[in-house]
């Protein structure tokens, strides 16, 4: 025993746990233990506030986008401008719409500023309203062509810089050169407000209309579509195809060299940057095959390749989980394999394949790299009513928004990402319902 | 006439198919449908595939290639001297002619190119006709054929599933085919840029001013093209974004997989997966708006000169969005690690930090080190954060307060309206898209590997 104990190494040797030197041992170990175990909570609550602060963000610059300011003016429809009301519709339409609006809205501006003389001043008077107040005006008169001859108070949209101010984000105390809203504008505004002509109200028009170049004007209607138009062609081409590769490749496929190298490349396909897509697209269908540029078709097909690796890796992930026995069933009571696959594999597999599809189209909405290539950032304010038509999409909308000068446009952008977030939201919360109501734990 | 009215009628003929040989096989059996080997949907079925598909191919066909084949009819009937005076820039002259095939002449006034674009027209109808034609021919072939099969005997359901096998192969070959032709047409394009520009300077060049004198007798400055500040751009801002994302991806896998509770789990989970489904615009807009004047602003307290567009802020937005992409796939290769283990290393006296540092982590590394190269790789393909927030401007630069540029910046910008085909700056951005394929082809083939490979071992 002796002689062992010399040739013991030093840690095998009796250890006092109970002295100072080992306690201290032992609550540094435990302390770092405490630090790691903090570090990664710290780290999980970091980017729970990174989402936070960013959504936050978002949301409360956006609000304010969903808003705009209008200011009541009367204006008098004088009947030595306008048409005649007792015109037949057509005509009487016809003719408004060859009247100069914006003779009656300075006139209607001077009524109310009578001390504005100055060239310059009436000019900058009547930018206070917005390029819009002159077509909300005809569609007023279109609409109730009795009004020619009177007087009424009309709620005008007022412009992008007058919005701002009174949202607050045009900071007036700031000296007057440093500021696009000059000290008469605010005097007129301030003037306005306090009589109660100033209103900040929702604006539907945001919702409801296409792109333009005044902020206060805009819409992600046209953008909306656009994407619907998009992803529909997405899903009728990267659905089927890819439902049916993942059909073959879990059912029919021979277990070979070649299976293998689809699988890899499926693999490797799925973690391509998207923009490489779009240079495909861009050599491929612009290129060769020769489609318009900018419209919904070839948008669509760009992002088709890009979705397909992911709708097949989920669709054979759910065609998998479908039980062996179900097959053995089927193919015992005499279906042939292609019975067996569509009616009964697929059918029971078509939940998850649903859930990975529209994981998938959700993940093509807010896609936009690839649609720069192909041409979808073009300046579009019609709504486009087919999958040829000239089309924006809602991110690349984000995108040109986000790029234009104007300090309005920072909320209508934000806006429009909480249009988009909407939507993504939406089809996650689909997929996440299809998931639980049809889970099934064989 | 247009290619959709094709389309719809080649469906139409298909289903009449169907209709019309489902009733012949019913008749032909007077009702007593078990007399057939196959059940009458599948004579119909096989009819309408007989019918539609060959023709459906035709179409496709068309599709294609029409434009293609109009264009070099016209091309070899346009005079010849329009042709040679206009040898260099042939592409522009058919663009003007598609120009006003399409959209009408108001703006052209040349006579020859007006009356091209008529013959154009001409020509595409014609095209668009014969295809029709030839379609119903081959539809209405395919329907005789099909009648003419009809019989008891006839083996309807076995022929229609081997044509249903090949559909169904076909679709699974779709993804190789997509590869190809990213890989041909970045290589094609590519060859077209190194034949005007040497592949060394591409790759070596240390200067990047993407400028081409428009006309030959332009005195215009001498583009160049060397990638290296592009890609040095790219790997500072990636290297941020991983700076960020790494410590915090992986850290919070350890502490969801080792420390927290289910419920918490299953709460900051899907949280931390948000983060990957936010579009990346969305990123960018927060990066340029609201992340840059911050740093900036913050930057000047502390006397840094931090650029408006620097490569700090593109970097650290990028990060947050790559985060999930490090935590799940760590996450998944930290679950991977047998639990025996764990427990071996508590049961001998471990804490549990001791047991993530020395058993857990090493076991997992492989999947770790996957998880960050897939990461790098997503960081290096980014594309709209780096245009929204990152500059235009090449430097070759290793200070992430300065502003630089990358490989996505610069193809988005070299691509992005007005285009010429021939000339070497539209050219390089394939160039540029070619070795960015490459280099993230390299990170997830690395990636992918090593977790095969580890998966191996433990399962």
């Amino acid at each position: 025993m002796n002689d062992n104990d010399e040739h013991m190494p030093p840690a095998m040797q009796q250890v006092d746990w109970a002295s100072p030197q080992m306690k201290a041992r032992l609550n540094r170990r435990y302390w770092m233990d405490r630090l790691f175990r903090g570090l990664g909570l710290s780290a999980v609550a970091a980017a729970t506030l990174f989402l936070i602060v960013l959504l936050g963000n978002i949301i409360q610059t956006g609000v304010s986008g969903f808003f705009q300011t209008s200011i009541e003016i009367d204006v008098s429809f004088d009947a030595s401008i306008l048409p005649d009301p007792a015109l037949p519709r057509s005509e009487f339409s016809q003719a408004v719409a060859q009247v100069n609006m914006q003779r009656i809205l300075r006139q209607a501006l001077l009524e109310k500023f009578p001390d504005v003389k100055a060239r310059g001043d009436v000019v900058r008077l009547t930018r206070l309203l917005s390029s819009g107040a002159r077509s909300q005006l005809r569609s007023l008169v279109v609409r109730s062509p009795n009004i020619v001859g009177t007087t009424i108070p009309v709620q005008l949209l007022a412009s992008d810089e007058v919005d701002q101010a009174v949202k607050g984000n045009i900071d007036v105390s700031l000296p007057e050169e440093n500021r696009k809203l000059k000290n008469k504008e605010v005097g007129w505004l301030s003037l306005l407000q306090s009589e109660n002509r100033v209103s900040l109200n929702f604006h539907p028009r945001f919702i409801t209309s296409g792109d333009s170049r005044e902020p206060e004007l805009v819409g992600v209607w046209g953008a909306v579509v656009g994407s619907a138009l998009t992803l529909l062609v997405t899903l009728l081409t990267a659905f089927p195809i890819g439902l049916a590769a993942a059909i073959y490749l879990e059912e029919f496929a021979p277990r070979n060299r070649l299976t293998t190298i689809i699988e890899i490349n499926i693999n490797n396909l799925a973690a391509v940057p998207s923009i490489v897509f779009g240079l495909l697209g861009l050599a491929f269908f612009l290129g060769a095959v020769g489609m318009a540029r900018s419209a919904p078709l070839v948008g669509g097909l760009t992002l088709a390749l890009l979705s397909l690796p992911t709708i097949i890796i989920s669709a054979r992930a759910a065609i998998t989980a479908v039980p062996q026995s179900i097959r053995d069933a089927a193919r015992g009571l005499g279906a042939s394999p292609m019975q067996v696959a569509f009616h009964h594999v697929v059918p029971q597999a078509m939940p998850g394949i649903l859930t990975g599809t529209i994981i998938g189209m959700s993940r093509a909405l807010g896609e936009s790299a690839p649609l720069l290539m192909i041409g979808m950032v073009a300046f579009i304010v019609d709504v486009p009513t087919g999958i040829d038509d000239p089309a924006t999409v809602l991110p690349v909308q984000i995108f040109l928004w986000a790029d234009s000068p104007e300090r309005a446009f920072i909320e209508k952008t934000s806006a429009a990402i909480m249009v988009l977030l909407f939507f993504l939201i939406s089809m996650n919360g689909i997929a996440i319902w299809l998931r639980q109501k049809f889970e099934r734990n064989w | 006439m247009t290619n959709a009215t094709i389309f719809v009628v080649i469906a139409l003929l298909g289903l009449f198919a169907f209709v019309a040989v489902r009733q012949r096989s019913v008749a032909l059996v007077s009702g007593a449908t078990d007399q057939l080997h196959s059940l009458p949907r599948y004579h119909g079925y096989y009819a309408a595939v007989v019918v539609s598909l060959p023709s459906l191919l035709v179409l496709l066909l068309w599709v294609t290639t029409g434009k293609l084949i109009v264009e070099n009819l016209i091309l070899s009937g346009l005079p010849q001297e329009t042709v040679a005076a206009n040898a260099e820039r042939i592409d522009l002259l058919i663009n003007r002619i598609r120009l006003v095939a399409e959209n009408g002449s108001a703006i052209e006034t040349d006579e020859t190119i007006l009356s091209a674009a008529t013959r154009f027209n001409s020509l595409y109808q014609q095209g668009v006709a014969a295809t029709l034609a030839l379609a119903v021919g081959i539809a209405a072939a395919g329907y005789f054929y099909a009648t003419n099969k009809v019989g008891r005997k006839f083996r309807a359901r076995a022929r229609y599933e081997q044509v249903l096998l090949v559909l169904l192969a076909v679709s699974s070959f779709v993804a190789i085919g997509i590869t190809i032709g990213i890989v041909a047409s970045l290589i094609f394009e590519s060859l077209r840029f190194f034949q005007q520009v040497p592949i060394a300077e591409f790759v070596f060049g240390l200067k990047w001013s993407p400028q081409t004198a428009l006309r030959v007798d332009q005195i215009a400055a001498e583009g160049s093209f060397g990638a290296v500040p592009l890609f040095a751009g790219t790997f500072l801002i990636s290297f941020v974004a991983m700076c960020v994302a790494g410590p915090i991806g992986l850290l919070s896998a350890i502490y969801l997989t080792q420390y927290a509770g289910p419920a918490l789990r299953g709460f900051a989970k899907p949280l931390l997966e948000i983060l990957a489904g936010i579009p990346t615009v969305v990123y960018g807009f927060f990066a340029a708006l609201t992340v840059a004047p911050m740093l900036r602003n913050h930057g000047a307290v502390f006397g840094l000169d931090v650029a408006s567009e620097s490569a700090l802020a593109a970097g650290l937005v990028m990060g947050i969005m790559i985060i999930p992409f490090v935590s799940s796939l760590s996450d998944d290769a930290i679950t991977a690690v047998p639990d025996s283990m764990k427990q071996g290393s508590l049961a001998l006296g471990a804490t549990p930090a001791e047991t993530i540092a020395r058993v857990i982590i090493p076991a997992a590394l492989p999947g770790i080190i996957s998880s960050f190269l897939l990461a790098i790789s997503r960081a290096v393909g980014e594309t709209m954060i780096v245009v929204m927030a990152a500059g235009m401007r090449p430097n070759l630069t290793a200070n992430p307060l300065e502003a630089v540029t990358t490989v996505t910046v610069q193809i988005v910008a070299l691509l992005t309206g007005d285009q010429e085909f021939n000339s070497a700056k539209t050219l390089s951005a394939f160039a540029l898209g070619l070795a960015l394929f490459l280099t993230t082809l390299v990170f997830n083939i690395f990636a992918l590997r090593l977790v095969r490979r580890y998966r191996q071992v433990y399962e």
